[in-house]
């Protein structure tokens, strides 16, 4: 490729026309005079009136060619030099040809335009209001589906609840045991260290204990639900919009919100409450090998501590959260796939989202409801 | 005066046990326009994906230039393939990026163009596929004939030499369809690249097409080569009789079952 090189040499023939001469290789790689200088030659020669552009030494070329000359054509047409490429191979005068087939339509070019703080600022605005309205609007028609459900007069098929059950669920069991495990082994560590100082790691028992099923167990498998679950809602729906499905199953008069939320907001309410308990337990194990292998505690006296200090409201309390949190993803999945543009990075900003504020809310309504335990002393 | 470009010899395309098509041997001839043709279903996109390289055949290869595609090692493949473009069935425009930087994709990653350089020839093959002035659209602001001609000024962006279609006038209105029809002709004039068109649209086939293979489903073989209208004129194969005529070859024994 090297030492190949696209020569454009430039004559007058008389005062009014210029001859333009190419030869060489006008190919990707080669070394050819930039355009700024043949046109600024172009600009120096004035009264010019004619163009003629000969290609008797053209070597090879590709797109570079057309591409130059191209340049030098619309400069020509921008001043009124008529130009003769008669002298040029026939493929470049076809491609030249081509590319001026169809005008530019007037207006569709774009120029960048610089955009007001302020007209940011309101289009932020408008932008937050038609969120809460498209959330408010989804609050309620899920609410509708919902009691259509209640009624059994909804219209979706049980294999896609149980799918969507398996898939929520068992498919779910690994990661939990896995995540909630290693949760109780953090929260025994962070409290043996306080309380070994004052001989009094019995009551690690007590802290991993409580702190996973009031807290930890719900709020970890809901974080663990909504990347994997929700994500997944939204990645499923928002396909289903670019393919177009949604709208085949709203024209066959069924109701996506019945047809396709309703049983992965239930696979969810259904799955939560029974893979937090399942952290609970998995949680409090944890909790138990650390302080069983490192602080000499036996397995009894843990089980019996423990038993001691968690009590039923307390898994209550945990059971409920998971069930709001249950709501929360399964919302915040299925409203972000159901609103998804039509191209593939919408899914994806709908898959992020769906994740982001499902955990942003799950975090608010899990401060909210301790907040009110705490007031009513629960 | 005719040299091969693209070669195929033996080629059976399977997916797993389930066969696709066997047995196939064609040739494609340097500035051809090449039709794969058949019924819905016989493979006819699967059969552009083992050209493509995108799926490995079962049995038998490719040449290009009489040079093996799949028993070259991966480097010569990748330069082998970045003398082809592809012009998939919906543009397959990479929808988060504009069009300009769609073409310019390629061109960024395999030459030494400057940025002046590279926003010129984007324009140019813009304008060659008349969309002028889009550059700075997004494939979801355009329409689907629009989306496809821009998937066509990415294919030519690195002067391939060789282009496929797959199913080029699909979803376009026949006026569109045939203007790309036209362009894939002055393209095959003016740049002699060797033009290769998967597509059962009859008008098409007899407008553009110079040389063919027909798929069949049934058989799971090829069951002729050649420029479609000699297959029209002179074959004695009632299937391909009755494609290259809307089934009317056959009109009055079997009422058309499609409708």
């Amino acid at each position: 490729m090297q030492g190949l090189s696209g020569d454009i040499h430039l004559e007058n023939i008389d005062e009014t026309s210029l001859l333009i001469c190419l030869s060489g290789n006008w190919i990707q790689g080669a070394t050819i005079n930039p355009i700024e200088q043949v046109l600024a030659k172009l600009g120096d020669a004035q009264p010019l009136r004619r163009i003629v552009l000969q290609a008797a030494n053209l070597n090879k070329w590709d797109s570079r060619l057309p591409t130059y000359l191209l340049k030098i054509l619309d400069n020509c047409q921008a001043n009124r030099i008529e130009v003769d490429v008669s002298g040029l191979p026939e493929g470049v005068q076809g491609l030249l040809k081509l590319a001026r087939a169809v005008p530019e339509r007037a207006g569709a070019r774009r120029t960048a335009q610089h955009t007001p703080m302020m007209a940011k600022v309101g289009k932020a605005v408008l932008s937050g209001f038609a969120d809460a309205k498209g959330l408010i609007t989804f609050i309620g028609e899920s609410m509708l589906a919902g009691y259509a459900t209640m009624r059994g007069k909804a219209r979706f098929r049980a294999i896609d609840l149980f799918l969507c059950i398996q898939e929520a669920g068992p498919g779910a069991l690994a990661i939990v045991t896995l995540i909630s495990l290693l949760v109780g082994l953090i929260l025994a560590f962070v409290g043996a260290v306080q309380l070994a100082m004052f001989g009094a790691q019995i009551f690690i028992a007590d802290l991993v204990g409580l702190g996973t099923v009031r807290e930890m167990g719900a709020l970890m498998t809901a974080v663990i639900m909504s990347g994997r679950t929700g994500a997944a809602y939204a990645a499923q729906l928002g396909t289903m919009n670019v393919n177009s499905e949604i709208d085949a199953l709203k024209t066959m008069g069924i109701s996506p919100m019945e047809f396709l939320v309703m049983p992965r907001m239930l696979a969810l309410i259904l799955m939560m409450p029974l893979l937090c308990l399942y952290a609970d337990l998995m949680g409090i194990l944890g909790g138990a090998l650390v302080t069983i292998s490192a602080f000499d505690v036996s397995l009894i006296q843990y089980y019996n501590e423990t038993r001691k200090a968690v009590h039923l409201p307390d898994f209550a309390i945990g059971l409920f959260k998971s069930l709001v949190f249950a709501v929360l993803i399964a919302t915040a999945g299925c409203m972000r796939g159901m609103q998804c543009g039509r191209s593939a990075s919408e899914v994806g900003d709908a898959a992020t989202t769906a994740v982001v504020n499902s955990i942003v809310y799950i975090v608010i309504a899990d401060s909210i409801i301790t907040l009110i335990c705490n007031r009513l002393g629960i | 005066m005719k040299t091969p470009h693209i070669t195929v010899t033996d080629l059976t395309m399977a997916y797993g046990d389930f066969l696709i098509q066997r047995d196939l041997n064609f040739t494609i001839n340097r500035g051809d326009v090449f039709i794969i043709m058949g019924g819905s279903g016989c493979g006819k996109s699967t059969l552009l994906r083992h050209l493509i390289g995108l799926q490995q055949p079962a049995k038998g290869d490719v040449f290009y230039d009489r040079q093996s595609f799949w028993h070259a090692d991966a480097e010569q493949r990748v330069r082998m393939m970045r003398r082809i473009g592809v012009l998939y069935q919906t543009g397959a425009l990479f929808s988060s990026l504009t069009l300009a930087e769609n073409i310019a994709l390629p061109l960024g990653e395999f030459t030494d163009f400057s940025r002046g350089e590279t926003a010129d020839i984007v324009s140019y093959k813009l304008a060659l596929v008349g969309l002028a002035g889009f550059e700075d659209y997004y494939p979801s602001e355009i329409s689907g004939g629009m989306q496809k001609r821009a998937g066509l000024a990415r294919a030519m962006a690195l002067d391939p030499e060789i282009l496929l279609f797959d199913e080029p006038s699909a979803g376009l209105d026949p006026v569109s369809a045939r203007l790309l029809d036209d362009l894939i002709i002055s393209l095959r004039d003016t740049l002699g690249t060797t033009i290769v068109v998967v597509t059962h649209e009859l008008a098409s086939i007899f407008a553009i097409g110079s040389n063919s293979v027909f798929l069949d489903p049934e058989t799971k073989t090829m069951l002729a080569t050649g420029s479609p209208k000699t297959l029209l004129a002179e074959s004695t194969n009632p299937k391909i009789i009755q494609f290259l005529t809307r089934g009317e070859g056959h009109a009055k024994s079997q009422p058309d079952r499609e409708r």
